[in-house]
């Protein structure tokens, strides 16, 4: 127990302990103080949260700059949203076939991906990505360009995906596993041959890794975790759409990534919070200063990105100290 | 005769109209201290990375450990006992020297596909990488990140990464390379400690340290390996006096 409660002697361990605490009674307290408004956003950051985590894992323990992560969103949707639009309703199905896609995908992108470095590899993994976009936006059957409502997963008899304190508190748990993995995967072998090869792959080559494979099946890992999120984000919103695997959003996953801190274990976390927290309250914020200036809130949130790249390196996380382990 | 641990037959590597490797063939025996000598641009690091796998050459064959591996890459090569030391220092700058050492260990323990124990308690990693760091002398800074190792110290601790799996042949690109006279002393006796237990093809400027450590001595000019033999050979061949070792000699002699 006392080991437990260790990590609460430090700032760091107080602030994760806080923002965790907060998650987990969230719906108890938009309920009571009748913001059901936020709880919406609560579930989306926990979401994005996840996808954040899972981009992470290559982004920042890799060092490989995928600029298609939001692809798994739109896989994993789709294929909740495809089989729900053919009748096929159940999560026990929806769910691991998502997955599978999202795994699948990451395979084949990572296999050809990985043979590039540097300014190709981001290029690459932007093209597929590009790729699914267009298709998706190609189904006429699934909606095309204006996407498809859906209605959630059903675990009958286990849980109602349509309470939404219930969903997030699923998204919630699914967020503490995710945590829970990569935190024991950064220290894991797997994990220090992926930084290893972050640090200096010549070096890892030579040591004996065969530092492609390692890579790919980090690649693979991480898509299977995107498409977990994708999964959820569909649920969330009952609706799917080519919009939320646009490359927009592929770059708002690396600038949560960066600015929480990357190759940090809770860095993404502390970077889905600030993104997400920084649009809602400038869009208003700029809409008080002039009506119709808070959907260019970017135009503060961008040089805020730069003062961090500049004089935070290690994002948020960075800014809580120095890390211990 | 015994059967040479690695040998080269007419290897040849050409970057356009250059011929970086001109039909070498050359051997190391078990045990002994091969060294590489020649002047800057001879070809010598082009070789050693046809040797790693770094680079594939255009013709010829290398035979290792009894298997043609001219075709295999780095990582297989390296399981077959094949490892080396960069010219440049190559660590993992972000990694403490322990890591650096235990992460060459983990290299030859299998795979490491495994994502939930905890690699800093893993004593089957650490406990070795232990006795590789007390071994080249660096048990002091166990802890210490590898950039903050002085420049002599990291190299020592590439000797010590590239001992970790227990290799047949060690590949040493300048060890001594950058190294202050009191440095390079220690890692001479050092290579002498090794010298007989394992393979070793060592490059090295330092000819000082070449005809004190070497069993056999191979010249490389222009890509071309102009003669091959013992150190005293190699001071009386007049071939290698004109082209490369000059007024060297003397000293040495």
């Amino acid at each position: 127990m006392a080991g437990l409660l260790a990590p609460l002697r430090t700032p760091r361990g107080l602030i994760v302990a806080l923002i965790l605490l907060v998650f987990a009674v969230l719906p108890l307290l938009t309920q009571a103080f009748d913001q059901r408004y936020l709880l919406s956003i609560g579930t989306r950051i926990v979401i994005w949260s996840i996808a954040a985590i899972s981009l992470n894992m290559i982004l920042g323990y890799g060092g490989l700059v995928s600029f298609g992560h939001a692809v798994f969103f739109g896989i994993g949707g789709y294929a909740v949203g495809i089989l729900a639009a053919n009748g096929l309703q159940s999560g026990w199905l929806q769910w691991p076939v998502a997955i599978a896609a999202s795994v699948l995908w990451a395979a084949l992108v990572g296999a050809l991906s990985l043979r590039t470095r540097g300014v190709y590899f981001i290029m690459i993994t932007l093209a597929f990505a590009q790729l699914v976009y267009y298709v998706s936006a190609g189904l006429e059957a699934y909606g095309a360009d204006d996407g498809l409502n859906i209605s959630r997963s059903r675990f009958d008899g286990l849980i109602d995906l349509r309470d939404k304190a219930s969903f997030y508190w699923l998204c919630f748990v699914l967020l503490l596993g995710t945590l829970w993995f990569c935190g024991r995967f950064a220290n894991s072998r797997f994990g220090f041959v992926l930084r290893g090869a972050k640090s200096n792959d010549q070096r890892m080559m030579a040591l004996g890794f065969p530092v492609f494979r390692y890579r790919l099946a980090a690649f693979t890992l991480s898509g299977a975790f995107g498409g977990l999120a994708g999964i959820l984000l569909a649920n969330e919103g009952a609706y799917v759409s080519p919009a939320m695997m646009s490359w927009v959003k592929s770059g708002d996953l690396i600038v949560i990534v960066v600015l929480g801190g990357m190759g940090t274990l809770f860095g993404p976390l502390y970077g889905t919070i600030a993104f997400f927290v920084l649009e809602e309250s400038l869009k208003p914020l700029l809409d008080l200063v002039h009506k119709g200036w808070g959907e260019y809130w970017q135009i503060v949130f961008g040089p805020m990105l730069v003062l961090i790249a500049l004089y935070a390196r290690g994002g948020i996380d960075s800014l809580l100290g120095r890390r211990h382990g | 005769m015994v059967e040479p641990l690695l040998r080269t037959d007419r290897l040849v590597k050409r970057f356009g109209g250059l011929v970086a490797t001109d039909t070498v063939s050359i051997d190391v025996r078990p045990g002994e201290i091969h060294a590489l000598i020649g002047p800057n641009g001879a070809g010598k690091t082009t070789l050693v990375s046809q040797l790693t796998g770094n680079l594939a050459p255009d013709a010829g064959t290398i035979h290792f450990a009894g298997r043609d591996v001219t075709r295999l890459p780095t990582h297989a090569r390296v399981r077959l006992g094949l490892a080396r030391s960069f010219q440049i220092t190559s660590v993992l700058r972000e990694f403490t020297a322990l890591e650096n050492v235990a992460l060459a260990v983990q290299a030859h323990a299998g795979h490491s596909f495994r994502f939930l124990a905890d690699v800093r308690r893993d004593e089957t990693l650490r406990a070795p990488a232990r006795q590789g760091l007390d071994a080249v002398g660096l048990g002091a800074r166990a802890d210490t990140l590898a950039s903050a190792l002085s420049h002599g110290e990291q190299r020592q601790l590439e000797i010590a990464m590239a001992l970790a799996g227990d290799p047949k042949l060690l590949l040493l690109d300048e060890p001594m390379a950058g190294m202050g006279g009191e440095e390079s002393q220690r890692m001479i006796g050092f290579l002498q400690a090794l010298k007989g237990k394992r393979a070793i093809l060592l490059i090295e400027h330092d000819m000082d340290a070449v005809f004190q450590l070497a069993d056999r001595i191979t010249v490389l000019v222009y890509g071309r390996a102009i003669a091959s033999g013992t150190p005293d050979e190699i001071r009386a061949n007049t071939e290698v006096r004109q082209a490369y070792l000059g007024d060297e000699t003397a000293e040495v002699a």
